[in-house]
Order: structure tokens, then sequence, then C-alpha cells
């Protein structure tokens, strides 16, 4: 034993039992039991020596396998991934933010066949800015997650799920603005500063408030005081002009520090509304 | 199911009480629903029971870091969660079956307690083990793959302890953990808490006084967010045994809880 495995000989005899003293049967045993090279050796040598022991295995065998094949396969997550990077039920909201784009998209095309003011904005370029914070808020929402008790006493709840999630939400709501802006001829840049503005904005006033509210907040707030004046005056948005880039991009910088400074908050129940 | 136990699972803790409340108050809406509770809890299963309305659901909403005290002093497996201390932590050896049981309907069983171990952050190996062990201890095996809009009001119950308890949590609290079972499972359920109060601190918020005798080590009797009584399941029974109380029926655990909850008031009552 000293040598590491028992000798073919002493398996042999194991196998039969025959002339095997009792220290030399546990040390094999004991051997047999962590060492699969010699289990393997002891079935041949089974099959070899002893013919009772081999029927007794196909017995046993014959008697457990239509349990052990009936065992249901185990089938592979659905979404594996997805559901690691995007709220769970927030598909409704994604849909419905992607959708938006689109309907200011067929305002403004039927717009462009009536006779009005040639100055007037287009409605989409005048709602971009806040489409994405409607995904945003499906992101890190406790009314819109039916398991939000569970979601936020979990470890995992905090900045990265929130980042990670907000991430997904701009990768499914950007590219359909950005279609929709070519077709009506609104250029990207006009309102995607805006838009990540007013995303971080969000983010940031939802680690004191709740993202809900700080989206509910964003959202009546840009309409208020951006998309209803411009569209009852008739009236090209000052803050949306080429001009006020620069400004945008200060705001943007100024966000995401405030961001940053914030981000513990995202741990606690507070951020979670 | 043989298991690998870690070297941190077998370490000493370095805090005395899993749970332990100073002049905890919890608002819930604009009142206190906990005001100022004090309680220390060891390992062990403790029965959570009250009136509606007394603060059970706060305090274990309190507990699980849901809800956040507004003012006294938390301490959890160690750690103070008041003050906005490292919630992070304190959530990994947490598990939580909150009353609304909240959950996705198109989820099967297993991957909606995947995904519950996901978040609990259980290590990525260790996760079809957990789960399957998990949904093995509630007697869902059979219905792993089926989704959860299919199952029946007492089998979503169960997929709620199963997802509790995934990942083998230091504090497991669980709000009304029977309600919907039949009796077979609710034996079953009362049965899986004794054996994980052997080295977990549970906490159970029930109405059902049985629930407490057949499974709990200990009583904590709430009324009006305060601790009316907390001893052991025997001081329940002799309370009922005392006075024969002609007014209130029900067996010797309902006397006894209807007279504690009586000798409290009036001692606040003098006060």
């Amino acid at each position: 034993m000293t040598a590491g495995h028992p000798s073919q000989a002493l398996l042999d005899r194991y196998a039969t039992e025959v002339d095997l003293p009792p220290d030399a049967l546990w040390a094999v045993e004991v051997h047999l039991d962590g060492c699969a090279a010699c289990r393997a050796r002891l079935a041949d040598a089974a099959v070899d020596h002893a013919p009772s022991v081999g029927e007794l295995v196909d017995q046993v065998w014959a008697e457990v396998a239509p349990v052990v094949r009936a065992e249901p396969p185990v089938r592979r997550r659905r979404w594996p991934v997805l559901s690691r990077w995007a709220a769970p039920a927030s598909l409704p909201w994604l849909l419905t933010s992607v959708l938006v784009p689109f309907v200011a998209m067929a305002m403004d095309l039927i717009a462009a066949t009536l006779p009005v003011d040639p100055g007037r904005p287009s409605v989409l370029l005048l709602v971009a800015p806040v489409v994405p914070v409607l995904g945003v808020a499906t992101s890190w929402s406790r009314r819109l997650d039916p398991a939000h008790e569970l979601v936020g006493s979990a470890p995992r709840a905090g900045l990265g799920m929130v980042l990670r999630r907000t991430l997904v939400v701009l990768l499914v709501v950007l590219p359909p603005l950005a279609v929709a802006g070519v077709v009506v001829g609104t250029a990207p840049a006009l309102w995607l500063l805006p838009s990540l503005v007013v995303v971080t904005g969000t983010l940031t006033l939802g680690a004191y408030v709740g993202v809900g509210p700080a989206a509910v907040l964003a959202t009546v707030g840009w309409v208020a005081a951006v998309v209803a004046p411009s569209l009852v005056w008739d009236g090209f948005p000052a803050v949306l002009g080429p001009d006020t880039t620069p400004v945008w991009a200060v705001c943007a910088v100024l966000a995401t520090i405030a961001f940053v400074l914030s981000r513990h908050a995202f741990r606690h129940p507070v951020s979670y509304r | 199911m043989i298991r690998t136990v870690s070297a941190g699972e077998t370490a000493p803790t370095t805090y005395a009480w899993p749970v332990q409340a100073r002049g905890l108050r919890v608002r819930a809406g604009r009142r206190f629903a906990v005001d100022g509770l004090d309680l220390r809890l060891g390992f062990g299963v403790h029965g959570l029971l009250g009136p509606n309305g007394a603060g059970k659901t706060t305090l274990i909403r309190a507990l699980a870091t849901v809800a956040r005290p507004a003012s006294g002093h938390l301490e959890l497996l160690g750690q103070a969660v008041d003050s906005g201390g490292d919630l992070r932590e304190v959530r990994r050896g947490l598990g939580y079956l909150p009353q609304e049981f909240g959950h996705y309907r198109w989820y099967t069983v297993r991957e909606f307690v995947e995904y519950v171990a996901w978040l609990r952050e259980v290590p990525a190996r260790d996760v079809p083990d957990a789960v399957q062990r998990a949904i093995d201890r509630v007697d869902l095996t059979s219905r792993a793959g089926s989704t959860l809009r299919s199952l029946s009001g007492g089998m979503l119950r169960r997929v709620g302890l199963a997802q509790a308890v995934v990942g083998d949590p230091t504090l497991l609290l669980l709000d009304e953990p029977t309600v919907g079972l039949d009796p077979e499972q609710r034996a079953r359920a009362l049965e899986l808490l004794r054996d994980l109060g052997r080295d977990t601190c549970v906490v159970v918020a029930t109405h059902v006084v049985d629930d407490v005798a057949a499974a709990c080590t200990d009583v904590v009797l709430l009324d009006a967010g305060r601790v009316a009584f907390h001893g052991p399941v025997a001081g329940l029974t002799a309370a009922g045994t005392g006075g024969a109380d002609p007014e209130v029926g029900g067996g010797v655990l309902e006397r006894g809880y209807a007279a504690l909850l009586r000798r409290h008031r009036d001692r606040e009552g003098s006060k």
C-alpha cells in the first residue's frame, strides 16, 4: 500500500473476498473510495474472477436504470444573460419607449404635408431628450418590478445593477431614436447630448428621491418647460439650438460628477422607489 | 446531497446576536409601525406574533434592509445598518420571503430561484447545486421546470421559501411562510424551519399561534410597535394555563397570547 495503489493480486482477492485479512480489506476499501483508476481495475477484476458480483451489478442496474433515465433533463435558462442586464419586468416599458420616437416621427411626417409654418420645431426633436428616461425609469423603480422586495434586499442592488440596466436601456432606445431622426431629418447632435444629460440628471436626483419619481419629475419638467411652449407658440426651443451644445457639454460633465458623488446612495432603499 | 463546507462557514461569528435592536423606530407611511423596539435574537427559530398592525411586517422589512429605520440602533450580523453602513455585506447573509411575494410569472421555478441566487451573489459555480437543494427542500423537484404562472398559491409560497433559503443565509426572514399551504405541506414547511433553526437565525412573522408552538424556539409578541413578550414558547403556554378566561376561546396557546397581550396593555396603560 505504501507504493500507492494495491497490486492486481490484492484487488483480485478483494473482488473474490477469499483469504483477505480484515486490515488489508479495510486498507483496500479506503483506497478504492478515493481512487477512480483502482475502482476501474476492480471492475475488471470482478468480471474476470467473481461472476456473481457482475450478475448482482447488472441486476441492480436493471432496477435502477428506469428511475435514473426518467429524471427530467435540466432545461437550460432561456434568457441566460438578459435577466442579468435588463430588469425582468421592463419589457412593456422598453417597447413603449421604442414606439414613442416612431409616433413622433409619424406626427412630423404628417405635419410636413400640411401647410404650416416651416420654422416649426420637429416633435421628434422635442421629445427625444426625455425618451430614454422612460426606459431608465424601469431600470430602478419599485413600482415597475413585481419582485421589488427581493431585488431591494439583495446584495446585488446598487450602482452596478443600475448602471448595467441603464446601459441596456440606452442600447435599446437610442437606435430607434436615431433612425427616426434620420427619416425626419433631425441631426442626432442636437438631441443626443441633452438626452444623456437628462438621463444622468435623473439618476443623480433618483439617488435621493427614488429613480421612479425622478424620472416622472424630469419628464413632466421637460414637457412643461420645453415641449409645451414651443408647440403652443410654434417656436424653436432655445435650449435645443445648435449653439447650445457647449452649454449641454458643461451640463453633462457636471451631471456626471454629481452622479459619481452620489453613487453610494443606490444601495439604500431611498433610491429604489 | 453532499456539499463542501467552506472555512467561512465554520469560523466563529464575531457578534453575539444576529439581530440586535435598541429603541428602533421604523415608519410605515406616516405613522411609526415599529416604535421604540428593543430586541435581541440569537440563532434558532423566532416566532413573531401580534395583532394586525402591530408592526410585524414593518419590523421584518427593516430587518431585510428594505425599510430604513427612522431612529434607534439596528445591528444585523454584527453590522450596524441604521446609519448607512455596508449593506452589501449584511445582505449577502440575508434570506427574505416578503408578505407579498412578487415574482415574474413567465419564469420557471428553477429560473426564478437561480435569478434570486444571482441577486444574492451566490458564487456562480455553487448556483446549480444551491438551487437544486433549495427546490428539493420545499418539495418542488417535480415542478422545477413549470412556469410560476402555472403554480397554485401554496406552491408559489413554497417557491418563496425556496428562494429565501437558497445560498444558506445566516439570517432568514419569513413573513407568513405557511399561508395557503395544505396541512401536509404546512407540516413539511415547519419541519424545514426547525431544521434551518439549528444554524440560522430564522424570524417568522405569523398569525397562526400553532405554527409558533410547532416550529419555534421562542416567541416575540409585538403590540403597537413594541415587544410585549419575549421568551420561550413555554411562557406562552404558562400564561394560557394560569387563569381560565371564559371570554377567550381556543386552545391554551391562544389564551396565553391574549393574556400576555392584556398584561402588556395594562402595564403600558398604568405608566
